[in-house]
């Protein structure tokens, strides 16, 4: 969809750069047009009227006016600013790794109301006091779907054959579930648990009232991890960079008042 | 470039460079340097290699100096039980100008970016940790910018200071001098009410 010479969007923050001495290059994933660029001028200055409201994580008004390469943000108006996100370095690590997904899963100008809808409403789980763990795995599994790489939970990617209820394999390159003989013939496919797939069958079709319901014991939370950010590190040929950080910070305990919830 | 005679290019690269010259400006200082006495040109070169010859960081709080440590880490009229950590060296100038904090510093070189991969590895967060050992801190002020990198940065040093029973704190949040109350962004406005004080 082409974008009029001045227009509105609701958007999401999702990156920042500087841009010269004064001005601010943003990433912005809007439900109008998807992720797009936008300059905020001045936003680096001490009293800007943009300066705050187009912080990452923030979920803002926007007008803009079409420039020649980027757009330029003329007036902002911030509809929630998430200070829960911002008061808590779990809470706020958690929000910054959906942000890089978010990110690296889009291109430019092509809208999808549907991933915009999944990226407030996750935003505003985080803000939840329970387990970041459920929320950002949802959140994966979702935005998978919704990037159309949803994976074949429900019978073996290769063969066909409806699954049985033991251990089955996790194949990143066939994009799903595969039986233990067809898993045999593939190259790297990684043991999925019984409890695992029922899990990730029951996520992808209910809602997240539901999914939080899950009791997700440490071990079949790595478990789910490890498959999801193994399937999404294929699909991106590449690191996300977040998921480092997440992990420095478990090692030094930050996350355990909220593992314990 | 093939307009200009070699060493005029050369300089014009160079200067194109730096941060906010374009190629415009770049050939407008090229020509100033053309037009100068020999004196000038080469004050200024030496000028640029000094800088780089004689400069280093200080061995304790990493600012940029020249000599190890620091005046400010030297000094005895100083107060060395705050220690006030900054984003970089940069930050020092606007914080001494203001003559009201007489401590010490600690310049971090960075602040944590997890999407570029920046984490406490690449910053001095060690180092300052390293400083936080000697029991006569009393105090550690977080003095980055209150962005989302500064405060991921702000909120993991006040998670890993404060079991060290030192007081954490830092700088305020709110309206700066001279703004409009009308233009005013959200956050900062939230920030004004819930940080409001007391007329001293």
């Amino acid at each position: 969809m082409s974008r009029p010479r001045n227009y509105r969007a609701q958007a999401v923050v999702i990156k920042q750069i500087k841009l010269g001495e004064f001005d601010k290059l943003l990433t912005l994933y809007t439900s109008e047009f998807g992720k797009l660029k936008a300059v905020a001028k001045g936003a680096c200055r001490p009293g800007s009227k943009l300066g705050g409201n187009v912080e990452p994580l923030t979920h803002s008004s926007l007008s803009l006016a079409r420039g020649r390469n980027l757009d330029i943000i003329t007036q902002s108006q911030i509809i929630n600013g998430f200070p829960e996100l911002k008061a808590d370095l779990w809470t706020l690590s958690c929000s910054l790794y959906i942000l890089e997904l978010v990110d690296l899963f889009t291109m430019e100008n092509s809208a999808n109301p549907a991933l915009f809808e999944l990226l407030l409403g996750t935003l505003h789980r985080l803000t939840e006091m329970t387990s970041k763990e459920i929320t950002l795995r949802y959140f994966e599994l979702h935005l998978l779907d919704c990037s159309g790489y949803h994976p074949q939970l429900q019978k073996c990617v290769r063969c066909t054959s409806p699954l049985k209820s033991i251990t089955n394999f996790f194949s990143p390159r066939q994009g799903g579930v595969l039986c233990p003989l067809c898993a045999e013939k593939e190259f790297k496919a990684h043991p999925l648990s019984v409890t695992a797939l029922k899990t990730l069958r029951l996520w992808e079709s209910c809602d997240y009232a539901t999914a939080k319901r899950v009791n997700l014991r440490p071990a079949l939370s790595s478990e789910l991890a490890q498959v999801l950010q193994d399937y999404i590190k294929y699909l991106l040929q590449r690191e996300v960079k977040s998921i480092g950080w997440l992990e420095e910070l478990k090692k030094s305990s930050v996350d355990n008042h909220y593992r314990t919830h | 470039m093939s307009f200009f005679i070699e060493p005029v290019a050369r300089l014009v690269r160079e200067f194109g460079k730096l941060p906010g010259i374009g190629p415009k400006s770049a050939q407008r200082l090229t020509y100033y340097l053309l037009r100068e006495t020999d004196e000038e040109a080469r004050a200024l070169a030496e000028a640029i290699l000094s800088l780089k010859k004689e400069i280093g960081l200080c061995s304790i709080c990493f600012n940029v100096t020249d000599h190890d440590p620091c005046s400010i880490c030297q000094s005895k009229e100083r107060n060395h039980a705050t220690i006030c950590v900054v984003e970089k060296p940069s930050d020092i100038a606007p914080l001494e100008r203001t003559g009201k904090y007489k401590g010490l510093y600690h310049v971090l070189h960075g602040t944590i970016n997890p999407a570029q991969g920046i984490t406490t590895e690449n910053l001095r967060i060690k180092e300052l940790l390293a400083r936080l050992q000697d029991s006569s801190i009393e105090e550690v002020i977080i003095a980055i910018n209150p962005n989302m990198e500064g405060e991921t940065t702000a909120l993991y040093l006040q998670h890993i200071i404060a079991p060290l029973n030192i007081r954490v704190t830092h700088l305020a949040r709110g309206l700066p001098f001279g703004a409009e109350l009308e233009y005013a962004d959200d956050m900062t406005l939230n920030q004004a009410i819930e940080g409001r004080q007391e007329f001293k």
